[in-house]
């Protein structure tokens, strides 16, 4: 189980969230909207770390924000908590 | 090799069973072999087991980090069957069962393979169509497969609440009547007696820490007893798959993530299949010492862990009570977990790397266990002639720059979906 800090409303129980996935998987913009090496390194290639993740995840049964944590995946500590990075 | 046999058996009574052959192991290291299989998993030793069976290559080694059999190997829930609607998957599953079915014998070693019959619960009209689509798929390509209405239900499974006032009230089912569960440990050690016997090396407490790549092409690994040198270098170590990809300096459209099990004290026997509900997301079978096998969901995040959270065992468990409402008394006795590698589609990635000569086989995710025979036969027939298999040739990791997906599911890429 895990206790995930939302940045709105503090620790909550991971019941009330929804995983967003790897945050480091950045959408094509500019020069690379055409590109179709980085769609695909977009849309399917995962680093996929054992250590430090950086995730989004939705407070989707709560305040409904988007924000991205740091997750360690061997130990599930939750390292950092940024402002939102999605509103 | 020593025959497993009753008169063996009788022969090794009078000994006190004390002077049976060692089964695989205690060779010495060597600098070079013609093929490494990193990974002693029962994928990687029926690599190896069909490299010296169908090939003659016997010059192999088969390394493991920790011991055989002990990372997914031992910790599935030991499911068998080949109910898959898109034609890749269900070939590839159903070369798997046919293998599975003359395994025990082929390997002179008991996989308890127990064909108990695979039940797939439908809860809704639309649930059923989809299920009896899929039937249909799998009989025109001439795999067997049936639906059941409720009625036939309740004679193959009695146990089952197909009350109609429930929450999800079942419909009916898809039945494969050869689907079943074997052994797990079973298949590792079956694999690596019959690798062993036939001149491959295996090696457990030996992990690979990088590989040795000139120019492009693999020409050996690094471990802790020193570095390895080889033609082929196969990998095939599940969950850990994405960081081997990253030490051979490529990445794969793969995520880990930690797929729980159960088992419940032991009871006489009750459940008499293997039943899956897609609805809630459940599957149960009972072992053959009594214990009933459980498990469910992944957990919904990436992680390289092997356990997970209350709540997936709690959804589980509840989801499994509203199915057998008997369950409610019976108590949980260990649960754990495993690192599954998902793969962007689903489907397992197999075959070449952007590194020549290095091949993977990965991103089997949930569904790895059943087919292991396949797997290891075809991955010895891309090693032994440079080129895939016809059941595999679809599972290669280009498939995703070319469009050409195999998403059973077609939940798009989404790991924490399948």
């Amino acid at each position: 189980m895990l206790l995930i800090p939302c940045p709105w409303c503090g620790e909550r129980h991971e019941s009330e969230f929804t995983y967003g996935g790897d945050a480091t998987a950045t959408i094509p913009s500019g020069d690379q909207r055409e590109d179709t090496e980085a769609w695909y390194q977009f849309v399917y290639e995962r680093t996929n770390p054992a250590g430090d993740h950086a995730e989004y995840w939705h407070h989707s049964y709560g305040c409904s924000k988007w924000f991205k944590i740091t997750r360690n995946t061997l130990n599930n500590n939750i390292l950092d908590v940024p402002e939102s990075s999605q509103s | 090799m020593q025959q497993y046999s009753i008169l063996n058996l009788a022969k090794h009574a009078l000994s006190g069973h004390m002077r049976w052959s060692r089964t695989f192991g205690g060779r010495k290291l060597r600098k070079r072999y013609d093929v490494i299989i990193v990974g002693g998993g029962g994928h990687g030793l029926a690599t190896a087991y069909y490299l010296a069976k169908n090939y003659g290559i016997t010059n192999v080694a088969v390394l493991e980090k920790g011991w055989l059999g002990g990372g997914n190997t031992g910790r599935n829930t030991t499911m068998v069957r080949s109910d898959y609607l898109l034609p890749a998957n269900a070939d590839f599953k159903e070369f798997s069962l046919q293998l599975w079915e003359e395994l025990s014998q082929k390997l002179n070693y008991n996989v308890m393979l127990s064909q108990r019959g695979y039940v797939s619960l439908a809860c809704s009209d639309a649930e059923m169509e989809a299920k009896t689509q899929q039937a249909n798929a799998l009989r025109l390509r001439g795999i067997d497969c049936n639906i059941l209405n409720i009625d036939e239900l309740k004679k193959v499974c009695p146990e089952l609440d197909v009350r109609q006032n429930t929450r999800y009230p079942i419909q009916g089912a898809l039945y494969q009547a050869r689907g079943g569960i074997a052994r797990h440990d079973a298949v590792a050690w079956g694999y690596a007696r019959g690798a062993h016997n036939k001149g491959i090396d295996i090696f457990e407490n030996c992990g690979v820490e990088d590989f040795i790549i000139n120019n492009n092409r693999v020409s050996g690994v690094k471990t802790a007893k020193g570095d390895i040198m080889a033609d082929t270098v196969v990998v095939s170590v599940a969950g850990s798959s994405g960081l081997m990809a990253a030490k051979a300096g490529f990445t794969l459209p793969i995520e880990t993530l930690s797929a729980q099990a159960f088992v419940s004290e032991s009871l006489k026997p009750i459940i008499n299949q293997v039943v899956s509900f897609d609805t809630g997301y459940a599957f149960i079978n009972q072992s053959d010492k009594g214990e009933l096998v459980m498990g469910g969901h992944m957990e919904p995040h990436n992680g390289y862990h092997q356990r997970g959270g209350f709540d997936r065992i709690e959804n589980t468990l509840s989801t499994l009570v509203t199915l057998f409402p008997f369950l409610s008394r019976v108590r949980i006795m260990r649960t754990w977990g495993g690192m599954v590698d998902n793969s962007m589609d689903g489907a397992p990635i197999l075959g070449d790397t952007p590194v020549e000569r290095l091949l993977f086989n990965s991103g089997w995710g949930y569904t790895g266990f059943k087919a292991t025979p396949a797997s290891g036969w075809t991955m010895a027939h891309h090693i032994a002639t440079g080129e895939p298999h016809d059941l595999s040739e679809p599972f290669k990791l280009s498939r995703f720059r070319d469009g050409s997906l195999v998403d059973e599911h077609g939940t798009g890429p989404y790991p924490t979906a399948y």
